[in-house]
């Protein structure tokens, strides 16, 4: 057993650490809010020459191949500095979704443009019936010709507007298990009856959108995998994106916890660093034993996901748990006790606030994984 | 990171659980699911035997080198027997405060001579230990402690007091800290002692606790003499290796606890499903399912950053800030445990052990009131926070 990182993730962790102090300040993340993209194709572009858009994906279709132990080091940056833009969408949900699904044929076609920042994918999974589960899948997906015609309503799609290939998950079996009778479609960006809206969001670096499929026709090679056997290849995505995003709220956590300590060391009232108040300092011990225990979870699950043993699904609903609630806590801390200036717009730390609220919300929050625990402890 | 066992270390598991499976002894698997911490009164006779029976298969003191009992193995093989101790519902072992804390520092500051005499005593349970740290005025704040040690010739004489000393009134050895130059600031004249509880003036005094019990004593120094050979690291320089004691109470003591507490938990989950609520069964209630699921995280997360910090520890460096965090993170989980064991048990949770009507015997009400001592004993929480404060997080002393 070895529960740490190796030299090289050392090393990606440092390389990661100077690249984003450098090209993503928060006057990167303020500007990027305020617009819909999201990300700059100069920093998109940089970000496939570090080789991180392809990270996790096979060399044969260029990526570099390297696990999701690996990717924990960098999502935990990236959310050391809220990193704006459609990393998650693109490289973990869209993009995972094709290589878990896809035929050789759509992997080669698609995953060396992720990699190389050529192509944005979203995926167009969940509904306004807010369900994380297969039963939440109602846009249907009739055969028609030879293809399929599509049509429903995805809300809280992240990054579509952005995504040149949305993969569209929709149902084209009733009936018996709800896991059963779903299946994926490949929908290009300006099909015919696309109507993707942009939505206003409490996280403005986190872009989310309204899909609506107005019989959007779609000939049958656009089908990813098997039809009516999307759930299995979507379950997975689903539990490896949950885990980057755990990395990603670790980072964000511990920067939060960073810059709260920094500030109780300089802050005086009445007459001390308040930082030497026990009613300040114990808050920060308690949040160091969040942001501790969080990562605990989270590179176990990671391990786990890497594994592909039977603990991965325990291990993702344990770590999303924990740090939905630890993320939401510490982000609450760390306002608290900046005071005043903690809760003003000039303060980055509300960027972290609403990220903590977002991702604790994204993939279901800690209520809705404490149940998945339940079930899978046979509780 | 790989969690994955080697080849040896899956044949060491695999002794370990077939030894545990023939030697268990099985009367006593129903009436320790609810001990997760210090053994009680009643069960010591039948722990000193366990003990010994785990000493001669070598399962205890497994990083212990060699020549004085021990078997020089690593860490990863004292996880894997915990874990297997756990999956088991082993009993504990008595010698707790000796195996987790008096033999690892005389290991690590003890005179040849005292490794000879101390270490295999304290393996095979022959004779118990207890500390004497705190004193009625000196709890957390330990450097304020009175006890007074003497020289005289080749002795020293101890005067004073020491309070809240767990398993005093059974042990043949204490830890005992004292103070030997007065002058010195507060740190820095203290000594500590090898200790013969059967010398003559020592009195120990149970002292009957909030669980009815008298498991914590207080122990009086009438002019006890002890040579000075028992001085363990130094005279004057018992801070130092008093803290070396605590870091392993921290850490491998700390480990232990994590396998009480998945013992506890099992046994809880198997209460709930026993009991109802609300005219069904407890583990079906929403509520109840949220609450045992956390429970069960903040269990398998104690141990994952346990495991972090023996990560370190096996690479050779200095454990980081999650070893710190084991001790608040171990007592905030458990005392939760014990306030859900009571909640399942609805008004039952009223009767203690004497009542026909006691869930499991009553095992829960005991354990539910030993528990508030967890976060006082070894370091309140208070001073666990001001500690990860200070030293870990670098905020100012107040």
């Amino acid at each position: 057993m070895d529960f740490g990182f190796s030299q090289e993730q050392e090393m990606l962790r440092a390389t990661a650490r100077k690249f984003l102090e450098n090209e993503c300040p928060s006057s990167y993340v303020r500007d990027r809010m305020i617009e819909p993209a999201g990300t700059t194709d100069e920093f998109w572009a940089k970000l496939a020459e570090q080789g991180w858009l392809g990270l996790i994906y096979p060399e044969e279709y260029g990526g570099s191949g390297l696990g999701f132990v690996d990717l924990t080091v960098l999502m935990e940056e990236m959310g050391r500095v809220v990193m704006p833009g459609p990393f998650l969408s693109t490289v973990l949900l869209g993009g995972l979704a094709i290589f878990e699904a896809g035929s050789t044929e759509q992997k080669k076609e698609w995953l060396p443009k992720v990699a190389a920042g050529e192509a944005r994918v979203a995926l167009a999974w969940t509904e306004p019936n807010a369900r994380w589960d297969a039963g939440g899948v109602t846009a249907a997906a009739k055969p028609a010709d030879a293809g399929f015609v599509l049509s429903g309503t995805k809300l809280f799609v992240l990054d579509a507007h952005l995504a040149d290939v949305l993969v569209v998950v929709a149902r084209t079996t009733e009936g018996k298990q709800p896991e059963q009778g779903v299946s994926l479609f490949l929908v290009p960006k300006g099909a015919a009856g696309l109507e993707v809206k942009l939505l206003p969001t409490m996280d403005q670096t986190r872009k989310l959108c309204e899909v609506a499929l107005h019989d959007v026709r779609v000939p049958s090679s656009a089908l990813l995998g098997p039809k009516d056997g999307g759930w299995p290849p979507l379950g997975r995505v689903i539990e490896r994106a949950t885990v980057a995003l755990c990395a990603e709220m670790c980072g964000g956590a511990q920067k939060v916890l960073d810059m709260t300590v920094e500030y109780a060391k300089i802050r005086i009232a009445f007459g001390k660093p308040i930082g030497a108040y026990q009613g300040v300092k114990h808050k920060a011990a308690d949040m160091l034993v969040d942001v501790e225990n969080a990562k605990s979870l989270t590179y176990y699950a990671a391990w786990a996901v890497d594994e592909n043993g039977p603990e991965a699904a325990l291990a993702t609903s344990m770590a999303k748990a924990y740090a939905s609630d630890a993320y939401r806590k510490v982000a609450a801390a760390g306002i608290q006790l900046h005071g005043g200036i903690g809760f003003t717009w000039e303060h980055d730390l509300h960027l972290y606030f609403k990220r903590a609220k977002s991702s604790e919300l994204t993939f279901g929050d800690a209520t809705h994984h404490r149940e998945r625990v339940a079930q899978l402890i046979n509780l | 990171m790989d969690f994955s066992l080697t080849p040896e270390q899956e044949a060491f598991q695999t002794h370990v659980r077939a030894w545990l499976k023939a030697n268990m002894p099985p009367e006593w698997t129903e009436r320790l699911v609810a001990s997760s911490d210090i053994p009680r009164p009643e069960a010591y006779d039948v722990l000193r035997r366990w003990q010994r029976q785990l000493y001669e298969a070598g399962f205890i003191g497994l990083t212990w080198p060699k020549e004085y009992g021990g078997r020089s193995l690593t860490f990863m093989e004292e996880m894997i027997l915990h874990e297997e101790m756990a999956l088991a519902k082993a009993p504990p072992i008595l010698n707790v405060l000796g195996v987790g804390m008096a033999g690892p520092t005389i290991v690590a500051y003890g005179s040849e001579a005292q490794k000879k005499r101390y270490l295999a005593r304290i393996l095979s349970c022959e004779e118990i230990w207890c500390q004497g740290y705190s004193e009625p005025n000196a709890g957390s704040d330990l450097a304020a402690l009175q006890t007074r040690a003497v020289k005289d010739g080749e002795h020293f004489v101890v005067n004073g007091q020491k309070v809240w000393t767990s398993l005093a009134h059974v042990a043949d050895w204490m830890m005992l800290l004292a103070r030997t130059d007065p002058a010195a600031p507060r740190h820095k004249g203290i000594t500590y002692f090898l200790l013969d509880m059967h010398s003559p003036g020592v009195t120990v005094k149970p002292l009957r606790q909030i669980t009815g019990d008298p498991e914590f004593n207080e122990v009086f120094f009438d002019n006890v003499r002890l040579h000075e050979s028992q001085v363990l690291g130094g005279v004057n320089n018992g801070w130092q290796v008093g803290l070396t004691t605590l870091m392993y109470e921290r850490l491998a003591l700390g480990f232990g606890l994590q396998v009480r507490l998945r013992i506890a938990l099992d046994g809880l989950i198997e209460m709930a499903r026993r009991m109802e609520k609300h005219g069904r069964v407890t583990t079906k209630d929403p509520l109840m399912r949220q609450k045992i699921a956390q429970l069960w995280i903040d269990t398998e997360c104690l141990k994952l950053t346990g495991a972090r910090a023996i990560t370190r520890l096996l690479r050779g460096e200095i454990p980081g800030p999650e070893a710190s965090t084991g001790k608040m993170g171990w007592v905030d989980t458990h005392q939760r445990l014990q306030e859900i064991a009571m909640e399942i048990q609805g008004p039952y949770a009223q009767l203690p052990r004497g009542s026909d009507w006691a869930v499991e015997g009553g095992l829960w009400q005991y354990s539910f009131l030993r528990s508030r001592a967890n976060s006082i004993e070894g370091g309140t929480t208070e001073v666990q926070k001001n500690i990860i404060g200070e030293r870990i997080l670098g905020l100012p002393k107040g």
